[in-house]
C-alpha cells in the first residue's frame, strides 16, 4: 500500500478484519471485506457499519457565521433552526485551478455538502458542522478561507481530530420502542440518549457524549436505509466501532467498505458528486433543484443558477437493464436503433433489484418513465427502459 | 490423465486434453480478486481466438474485465452453463467453472505459458 495515502482512525481495524484497502480521493479505505453484495444485502436487511471519516468535517463558529454561511451555500442557513440539517451545493472559484485569477474566474460547483447548525456555543454566537466529500475537501476549505473575513468566524477543519461512522439499516431503530432499545446504538448511548436520537426526524441531529468524549450523532446518511451518522473523536472510534459491532452481530449488523456504499446509493437514487454532479452541472435539471434556494438570496453562482433553472433540455432519469449487466459512467444512451439521447453518470448490478440499473442525463423528450431506450455496453446496445426513481424505497415499518 | 495446468499472466488456465482440444478457464487466484461477479459474455462455437487478445469479458459489481485467450484457435465448445451459474467459477474453477474449449492451432504455445511453481510465484501464493 503506498504510504502517502491518509489513514482514517480506523486503518488498522480495517487491515486487520480483511478490508481491501484502496486509494479513494487519496484516503486507503476499505473497499469491501467479504464481498460488495453480501455487505450491501446485510445493510438492506440488518444494518451495516460504514467508515466515512475520510470525508471532511469542517467546523464553522463565530458571531457572524451565520451571515457568512448565508452568503456562500445555495441552501439557506439563516433560517436553519439548531440541531437540523440541510444538503447544499457550495459554489465558488477552483482557487488550486485558477493560479490565482480570481478576479476573472466564474464559480463553479465545488462539492455538495451537508450543513447542520450544532447547539450556539456559551457565549450564545451558533455553531455550524460542514461535512464535503473527500474528493473536494481541500479546494473547498482553501475557499472558504479565501473568503473568511478577519473577524466574526472561525473555521476549523477538524477531520483529522475525529471520525466518522455510519450505521445504516432497518435494525438501528426497528419499529419500536423496545427494537431500539435493544439495537446496536444501545451499545454506545445510554437509554435517555437513545431515545432522544429515535425521536429525531430526518435531517436533524444532537450533540452528545460517546465514550466519554464529545460527538454528534446525526439522522442522516447515504444508503436509503433509515440510520445516523457518528462524529466522535478519532480516540475512541475503534472502540464504538467495535462496540456497534458487537452489538448487532448477532442482528447481522456488519462492518460494509465503500463498494457497497456506492451500490446501496445508487439504488436510493442519490447523487455522486463527479457522477451525477459536477463543476458545471445544472443543478435544475439533475433533479438537485432543491438543493438550490434562489428567492431573494446572493451567493456566488446565484446568477447562473437563476439562468439555468428555465433551461432544462436534459433530465436526470432511472434506467433498468433486462439482464445483470451493467452500464458505468459515460456509456452512451440512444433512442432504440437510433440517435444519441443521453449519458450514463452511475451504474452498477443493484443487488436488491437483481438486474442492471443506472442514472443517466437524457433529453427532456424521453425521460419518461415507460420509455425504452439503449445503453451501449462496450459496444454492444443493450435494452434499457426508463424507470421512476429511486430505485429502492425502503417500507416505511409500522408508522 | 490429466495433463498439467499451464497459465498465462493475465490469469487465464489452459490444460491439454486426450483429444488435442484445450480447455481454457480462470485461475481461482482471479476469481478470488474478482468477487461479486454478475455477468459473463462467452463467444460462440466456431469463433476464433487469437493469443493474448479478449475472447470475452467478466464483469464484477465494481469493473468489466476481458478474457485473453491463452493461445490461438477455434472455438469448440463453451460452458453454456456458467453465465447463469458463475459461483461454479470460484466453487470449482478447474473442473465445472471451464470457460470454454478450442482446437489449437498450434498447441506448442502451451509450452511459452507459466507452469503451477510459475503462476503460484507471480500470484505469491502457494499450489490450489
Amino acid at each position: 500500500m503506498n504510504n502517502t495515502l491518509l489513514q482514517t482512525p480506523l486503518f488498522d481495524w480495517h487491515q486487520a478484519h480483511g478490508g481491501r484497502m484502496v486509494d479513494f480521493a487519496g484516503w486507503s479505505m476499505p473497499v469491501q471485506y467479504e464481498s460488495i453484495v453480501s455487505e450491501h444485502v446485510a445493510t438492506r436487511q440488518a444494518a451495516g457499519l460504514f467508515d466515512v471519516s475520510h470525508m471532511g468535517r469542517l467546523m464553522i463558529a463565530g458571531p457572524d457565521s451565520t451571515a457568512w454561511l448565508e452568503g456562500l451555500l445555495t441552501r439557506r442557513v439563516d433560517n436553519l433552526p439548531v440541531g437540523r440539517a440541510r444538503y447544499t451545493l457550495v459554489a465558488g472559484i477552483d482557487l488550486e485551478a485558477a493560479e490565482g485569477e480570481v478576479a476573472s474566474s466564474d464559480p463553479v460547483i465545488l462539492d455538495d455538502a451537508l450543513i447542520t447548525r450544532l447547539a450556539d456555543a456559551k457565549d450564545a454566537t451558533p455553531r455550524y458542522l460542514l461535512v464535503v466529500n473527500a474528493s473536494n475537501r481541500s479546494r473547498v476549505l482553501r475557499w472558504l478561507e479565501h473568503r473568511l473575513p478577519e473577524t466574526g468566524v472561525t473555521l476549523t477543519d477538524c477531520s483529522s481530530a475525529t471520525a466518522m461512522i455510519a450505521v445504516q439499516g432497518p435494525v438501528v431503530f426497528g419499529t419500536t420502542a423496545e427494537a431500539v432499545a435493544s439495537g446496536p446504538l444501545a451499545a454506545i448511548l445510554p437509554a435517555e440518549v437513545l431515545a432522544a436520537v429515535a425521536s429525531l426526524p430526518v435531517y436533524a441531529g444532537l450533540e452528545t457524549t460517546i465514550a466519554g468524549a464529545p460527538a454528534t450523532v446525526s439522522r442522516t446518511g447515504y444508503t436509503g436505509e433509515d440510520g445516523v451518522e457518528l462524529v466522535v473523536e478519532a480516540s475512541v472510534a475503534t472502540t464504538v466501532w467495535e462496540q456497534l459491532l458487537d452489538a448487532g452481530a448477532a442482528a447481522g449488523v456488519r462492518a460494509c467498505g465503500l463498494g457497497s456504499r456506492d451500490t446501496l446509493r445508487l439504488e436510493a437514487g442519490m447523487p455522486l458528486y463527479g457522477h451525477e454532479l459536477v463543476e458545471t452541472s445544472n443543478p435544475f435539471a439533475i433533479g438537485l433543484g432543491l438543493a438550490v434556494n434562489l428567492d431573494g438570496r446572493s451567493f456566488p453562482g446565484a446568477a447562473a443558477f437563476a439562468a439555468e433553472r428555465d433551461a432544462l433540455s436534459q433530465q436526470r432519469v432511472g434506467l433498468q437493464f433486462e439482464s445483470r449487466r451493467a452500464a458505468r459512467q459515460g456509456d452512451q444512451v440512444n433512442v432504440p436503433a437510433g440517435a444519441a439521447c443521453g449519458m450514463v453518470t452511475s451504474g452498477s448490478f443493484a443487488p436488491t433489484i437483481g438486474c442492471g440499473v443506472a442514472l443517466a442525463f437524457v433529453d427532456a423528450a424521453v425521460a419518461v418513465p415507460g420509455t425504452q431506450l439503449e445503453v451501449v455496453v462496450r459496444n454492444t446496445p443493450l435494452p434499457v427502459r426508463v424507470v421512476p426513481l429511486p430505485f429502492y424505497r425502503r417500507s416505511r415499518g409500522a408508522d | 490423465m490429466d495433463h498439467p495446468r499451464r497459465y498465462a499472466k493475465s490469469h487465464e488456465w489452459a490444460r491439454l486434453e486426450d483429444d488435442g482440444t484445450v480447455t481454457i478457464g480462470i485461475s481461482a487466484y482471479a476469481v478470488e480478486a474478482l468477487t461479486d461477479l454478475v455477468f459473463m459474455q462467452l463467444p460462440e462455437v466456431g469463433a476464433t481466438v487469437t493469443a493474448g487478445e479478449s475472447f470475452g469479458e467478466i464483469e464484477s459489481v465494481k469493473a468489466v474485465s476481458d478474457l485473453y485467450a491463452p493461445l490461438s484457435g477455434e472455438v469448440v465448445a463453451a460452458n453454456a452453463d456458467l453465465p447463469g451459474n458463475l459461483e461454479t467459477l470460484g466453487s470449482d474453477p478447474y473442473g465445472a467453472g471451464w470457460v470454454i474449449r478450442i482446437r489449437p492451432d498450434d498447441p506448442a504455445q502451451l509450452e511459452s505459458l507459466l507452469d503451477q511453481a510459475a503462476y503460484d510465484a507471480l500470484t505469491g501464493s502457494g499450489s490450489h
